[in-house]
C-alpha cells in the first residue's frame, strides 16, 4: 500500500488551504516522506495538537498507506509571512 | 479498546518515568524512528523502559488509540505523551527536551 506525493497534498490542503506544503519522498517508494506544513490555524497550538492535526486531515492513512512522513509544522503569522 | 490492554499500557506509563513504546528494544531498535529516539535518550544519560509493541499486538494498537497518535515510537514522561520522533527529534535539537527533562525533574547528563 502506498501514496502518491500528490494525494497526500491534497489532503493536507483540503484542511488546511492556507498551507504552504512542502513534500519530498525520501525513499522513491511511496511510502516514505517528508514534509513541512506552515499554517495560521497552527498559531497557539503545541506541537503535538499541531501534528495531530495534520495526521487527522490524512483521514487515517498516517501509519497505514502511509508508512512514514517525517513532519514539521510552522505557524504562519498573518498573510505576508 | 478493552480495559486489559489499557491497564497493561497504564501500568508502564506509571511504573517508569520515562516509557518509550517502540519498535524492538533499546539494545536492538527495529525501526530507524525508534532507533533516533533511543540514540537521543541514551545520549542525555537518561533511564528509560523500552517497550517492544513488536512483542505484543495488543499494546501495537492500543497505544495508537490511547495517545490518539498513530505511529510509533511514543515517548511518556511522568505519565505524560511527549511526542513521537518528529517532536522528540526537533526538542533535542532546540534544547526544549532537556529543559522538559529539567522541569520534570528527570535526571540527564549535564
Amino acid at each position: 500500500m502506498t501514496m502518491q506525493l500528490k494525494e497526500i497534498e491534497s489532503l493536507i490542503k483540503d484542511t488546511f488551504p492556507d498551507a504552504i506544503v512542502e513534500i519530498q519522498d525520501l525513499a522513491g517508494d511511496g511510502n516514505h516522506y517528508s514534509a513541512t506544513v506552515t499554517s495560521s490555524q497552527f498559531v497557539g497550538k503545541t506541537k503535538i495538537q499541531q501534528h495531530k492535526m495534520v495526521y487527522d486531515s490524512l483521514k487515517g492513512k498516517m501509519g497505514n498507506e502511509l508508512h512514514a512522513l517525517e513532519l514539521k509544522t510552522k505557524e504562519k503569522n498573518g498573510p505576508t509571512s | 479498546m478493552d480495559q486489559q490492554v489499557k491497564d497493561k499500557i497504564e501500568n508502564e506509563i506509571t511504573n517508569n518515568e520515562v516509557c518509550l513504546f517502540m519498535k524492538g528494544t533499546p539494545e536492538v531498535p527495529e525501526c530507524g524512528f525508534s532507533m533516533v529516539v533511543t540514540n537521543i535518550l541514551k545520549s542525555l544519560k537518561v533511564n528509560f523502559k523500552g517497550v517492544n509493541v513488536l512483542a505484543d499486538q495488543s499494546i501495537r494498537e492500543g497505544i495508537k488509540t490511547y495517545s490518539e497518535w498513530p505511529t510509533i515510537p511514543q515517548l511518556y514522561i511522568k505519565k505524560e505523551f511527549v511526542g513521537g520522533c518528529d517532536i522528540i527529534k526537533e526538542m533535542f535539537e532546540n534544547g526544549e527536551l532537556k529543559k522538559y527533562l529539567q522541569d520534570k525533574n528527570i535526571s540527564h547528563k549535564q
